[in-house]
C-alpha cells in the first residue's frame, strides 16, 4: 500500500540534455487543481463590473472572497488587499485539492510531503518579505532578540519549527483521512469508508483554513501587528466610542 | 529469531504502541479545550462566532502531536526503510 502520490508516475518528460524526469502523479493532480482554479474563477467573474451580479457562481465567488478578506483584517491584517492574493491562495488551492480528494481515483497532491513542504516553504519565505517591507531589515531582525538577546536562537528555531509543523500537520491530516478509507475498504466495504470520507471532507475544509489562518498569523505577529489589534480602529456601534 | 523477524515484530509492536499512547495526550488536551470554549460562549453568547474560530484554530494546533505520531506509525507500518534494507538484503541469499 503507498501512502503517498509521489510514488506513482504518469509519464515521463525527456528533458534532453539533462536526461529525463519522471513526472508523479502529485504534479498531475497539481496540474489538475490549478485548472480547476483558473477556469473555474475566469468563468465565473465573466463580465464583472460594478453592476449586481446576476449569476450565481458570481455571489458564489464575491462571498467568499468577502469571508477571507473579513477574516484577513479580523487577524490584524489591516488593509486585506496586501496580503489577499497569497493567504487567499494558499486558502482556495487546500482547500480545492482536499475537497477533490472525494473524487475516484484522484489523489489529492496535499497528501503528499512535497507539496505540503513547499507550500510551508513559501509561508516561510513570505513572513520575513512582509515584515521587511514594513519595517525594514533592521526592524524585523530586532524582533528576533526580544525580550532578550538571549532569545535570539530560540526564536529562530521556533520559525523553523512551526514552518515544519505547518508541512507536517496538513501532509497527515489529508494522508491519515485516503489510508483510514484505503484500509477500511478492506475490512468494511461501503458503510464505514463513506463515513470515512465525510470526514474527510470536513478536516480537508477545515485543514484549508487552519492554514491561511496561520500563515496569516505569522505574518501579522511578524509586521507588530497583534491579532485584532486592527479592529480598535473601527468606532463601536453600540457604545459610539 | 533472525534479523528479519526481529525487525518486523519491533515496528509492529512500535508502530501500535506510537499512536496508542500519542494520542491520549492530544484528546485530553482538546477536551479541556473544548470545556473552556463552550463555557466561554455561555458567559459571552454574543462573541461565539470569534470563541468558536479560536476553538477550531487551537484544535488543530492541539491535533498537531497526535498526527506526528500517525504519521511514524505510518511510516513504521508501510514505508520503513529497515524493513526494506533488510528484504533487500535477504533476497541474493533465498534466491541462491
Amino acid at each position: 500500500m503507498q501512502i503517498t502520490p509521489d510514488s506513482q508516475i504518469v509519464f515521463t518528460l525527456p528533458l534532453g540534455a539533462w536526461g529525463e524526469w519522471p513526472v508523479p502523479v502529485t504534479i498531475v493532480n497539481t496540474w489538475i487543481v490549478m485548472a480547476v482554479l483558473v477556469i473555474g474563477g475566469r468563468l465565473a467573474t465573466w463580465g464583472i463590473g460594478p453592476s449586481a451580479p446576476v449569476s450565481r457562481w458570481r455571489i458564489a465567488v464575491e462571498l467568499v472572497i468577502g469571508m477571507i478578506r473579513n477574516h484577513i483584517r479580523e487577524i490584524g491584517g489591516g488593509d486585506p488587499a496586501r496580503y489577499m492574493p497569497f493567504v487567499g491562495t494558499l486558502f482556495l488551492f487546500t482547500l480545492v485539492a482536499n475537497l477533490m480528494g472525494v473524487i475516484p481515483g484522484f489523489m489529492s497532491p496535499t497528501g503528499s510531503l512535497s507539496t505540503t513542504v513547499a507550500l510551508a516553504l513559501c509561508v516561510l519565505v513570505a513572513v520575513p518579505i512582509y515584515g521587511i517591507v514594513d519595517n525594514g531589515v533592521l526592524g524585523y531582525l530586532r524582533r528576533y532578540f526580544q525580550p532578550t538577546p538571549l532569545m535570539a536562537p530560540f526564536n529562530l528555531i521556533g520559525e523553523l519549527s512551526r514552518t515544519v509543523a505547518l508541512a507536517v500537520r496538513l501532509y497527515g491530516n489529508v494522508m491519515s483521512g485516503t489510508v483510514i478509507v484505503a484500509v477500511l475498504l478492506a475490512v468494511v466495504p461501503f458503510f464505514f469508508p463513506v463515513l470515512l470520507q465525510l470526514l474527510g471532507l470536513l478536516t480537508g475544509v477545515i485543514q484549508a483554513y487552519i492554514l491561511a489562518v496561520l500563515a496569516m498569523v505569522y505574518i501579522a505577529s511578524a509586521s507588530g501587528a497583534e491579532p485584532g489589534a486592527a479592529e480598535d480602529l473601527t468606532p463601536d456601534k453600540e457604545t459610539g466610542a | 529469531m533472525d534479523a528479519l523477524t526481529l525487525i518486523a515484530a519491533v515496528s509492529i509492536f512500535t508502530a501500535g504502541i506510537t499512536i496508542a499512547i500519542g494520542s491520549i495526550g492530544p484528546a485530553l488536551g482538546e477536551a479541556r479545550a473544548a470545556a473552556q470554549a463552550l463555557q466561554a460562549i455561555a458567559q459571552q453568547p454574543d462573541e461565539a462566532n470569534t470563541i468558536t474560530r479560536t476553538l477550531f484554530v487551537s484544535l488543530a494546533m492541539i491535533e498537531s502531536t497526535a498526527i506526528y505520531c500517525f504519521v511514524i506509525a505510518m511510516i513504521l507500518l508501510f514505508a520503513n526503510p529497515f524493513w526494506n534494507w533488510a528484504i533487500e538484503a535477504a533476497a541474493p541469499g533465498a534466491g541462491g
